[in-house]
């Protein structure tokens, strides 16, 4: 697949808004988030509750009732993601965008063997025939580098470790051949050495097939190391966008104060730097009032 | 303070038996902060529940503060050493307000003016007196960590063991309570052994640490040669490349280690 890097954002995102009406009032957890993917890793980082796994749900229309999603603009290729009807949605989730979580244990059917659910993903896509899936399904768990595709290809979830559970549900999101990914916190459950490899294969299919990578994560250094760009939520708003390698420099006390709460190996121990949130940085995403 | 010679724990007889630790050996000084090391399975929060008494069928050899402990620990051993969890989710009961998490253990221990160690408890931790008539529900994670501590530290231990303590918290919440650990530990005297699979948390918190790998331990050291970088076992090393963020090529030369 040849695909160019500068023919335009894959998806543009303006305005967006999430909220839930509860009995105390309506709580905003996504407050006015613009961004654009092309062809590339782009990372959101930020705490819990920064509202940066709701915007991944939201771009695929997944978000929960009572949740209403709002936007200025919410558009994907040609379509427009607001204004589409759930058919022409369901057709867009899984083919075209497709979505990884955190937790293999819980994403994937207990009682189902993994080869039948990665045919499943691929047949409901494309209509293809048993054995044709079948051997497709094989060739991506090779492509995830399962070491005896036959033997997981038959094999229950709980008969697997973690990291092979993962690299399952990122070869059952990657069988349809999607153009956008979004992997919320894909491998925070994983063994770090397990991690990287798990990262590795995700970036090299990004590289060869040309996708798009939304990469969700709490993890600062992660996603400086491993994205193209990082925007930094607050409180349901971007607080600072910036070039990955940049993030050491980051401008904004927030982002500041998380990386200076980070413990490293490589400095001595003592007092780390408290993060002091500033009511200011929820209501001023330029972070103005912070600095 | 501890020594720990030739622990084994098997899980299971027969052919299922797994050898979740063998043979680990270490010691800790009076005051120092020693870590453990390692990815899940490891086997490094088997030592701790072994250490405290949570686990009974292990082999080797196990002293605290003179003592050779036996399989049962006698109540003074639990007034000596306390534990602290992983996720403060689940290690405060849902409906027990936190005056009643902090009242048992100085019933257990017969330790009385339970309202005079409740209070001084709550204030090391930092947190507000107020704080005791709270359900866990009406607390923050770090909150409920805090209180974990609190109810850990109001035996006055003299070691504490603590079992991946932040882990589930939030960055910017994970350095508030490492200070407080430090803090408490340079106020009161304490020993620590920490347990993590974060080598960044051990490194701040520790001076010497363990380094495990599928029940055994793969090299022991001071701090200051895992800081400079030079660990001796290709083992910690590639944790070590890790654990320092993604680097494309270093994840073609990682290797299988039994």
């Amino acid at each position: 697949m040849t695909r160019t890097p500068d023919d335009g954002p894959l998806l543009s995102v303006a305005d967006l808004w999430v909220r839930f009406p509860t009995r105390k009032g309506v709580v905003e957890a996504v407050r006015g988030v613009g961004f654009e993917v092309g062809r590339e890793k782009l990372g959101i980082v930020g705490e819990s509750g920064s509202g940066k796994s709701m915007t991944g749900k939201a771009i695929l229309r997944l978000v929960p009732a009572p949740g209403e999603v709002r936007a200025r603009a919410l558009r994907f290729g040609g379509l427009d993601l607001l204004r589409i009807d759930e058919a022409a949605m369901r057709k867009v989730r899984g083919r075209r965008i497709s979505m990884v979580m955190q937790d293999p244990k819980y994403s994937l059917n207990p009682v189902m063997t993994v080869g039948r659910q990665i045919d499943e993903a691929y047949r409901v896509h494309t209509g293809a025939a048993a054995a044709a899936a079948r051997a497709r399904s094989l060739e991506m768990l090779r492509a995830v580098r399962i070491r005896d595709p036959e033997r997981v290809y038959r094999a229950y979830p709980h008969e697997l470790s973690g990291g092979m559970g993962q690299r399952i549900m990122i070869a059952m999101m990657l069988i349809p051949d999607p153009d956008l990914l979004i992997a919320d916190e894909p491998t925070s459950a994983l063994d770090v050495t397990v991690q990287m490899q798990v990262l590795a294969i995700i970036d090299d299919l990004v590289t060869t097939r040309g996708m798009g990578l939304i990469f969700i994560s709490h993890d600062l250094n992660l996603v400086a190391s491993f994205c193209d760009r990082v925007l930094i939520m607050y409180a349901g708003r971007v607080v600072e966008a910036c070039r990955a390698a940049e993030l050491p420099l980051a401008r904004h006390p927030y982002t500041r104060g998380l990386l200076g709460s980070l413990p490293r190996v490589d400095r001595p121990g003592g007092e780390l730097p408290v993060l002091r949130r500033d009511p200011a940085w929820a209501t001023d995403p330029a972070g103005a009032g912070g600095r | 303070m501890i020594a720990v010679d030739d622990l084994s724990v098997t899980f299971g007889h027969g052919s299922d038996a797994v050898r979740a630790v063998q043979e680990v050996s270490f010691r800790v000084d009076e005051g120092d902060s020693f870590g453990l090391v390692g990815e899940s399975g490891s086997g490094k929060s088997t030592v701790l529940r072994a250490l405290c008494g949570l686990l009974s069928d292990w082999t080797g050899k196990i002293v605290v503060a003179g003592r050779v402990q036996g399989r049962r620990r006698a109540r003074a051993f639990h007034k000596l050493v306390q534990m602290v969890f992983q996720d403060p989710y689940g290690s405060l009961h849902p409906r027990h307000t936190v005056d009643r998490a902090l009242s048992e253990p100085v019933a257990i221990h017969r330790l009385g003016q339970p309202e005079r160690r409740i209070e001084a408890a709550l204030r090391d931790v930092g947190l507000d007196p107020s704080f005791r008539f709270r359900y866990p529900h009406q607390l923050s994670g770090g909150q409920r960590q805090r209180v974990a501590i609190a109810r850990a530290l109001i035996l006055e231990p003299r070691v504490l063991l603590l079992d991946e303590p932040t882990s589930a918290l939030d960055v910017s919440v994970q350095a508030e309570i490492l200070n407080l650990l430090n803090r408490l530990r340079a106020a009161h005297g304490l020993t620590f052994v920490l347990v993590s699979h974060n080598l960044a948390v051990v490194a701040h918190m520790c001076g010497r640490l363990a380094v495990m790998n599928r029940g055994r331990v793969v090299e022991a050291m001071p701090v200051e040669r895992l800081r400079a970088g030079e660990p001796e076992r290709p083992y910690t090393r590639q944790l070590l490349q890790a654990s320092l963020g993604y680097d494309r090529a270093a994840v073609d030369r990682f290797l299988e280690f039994d």
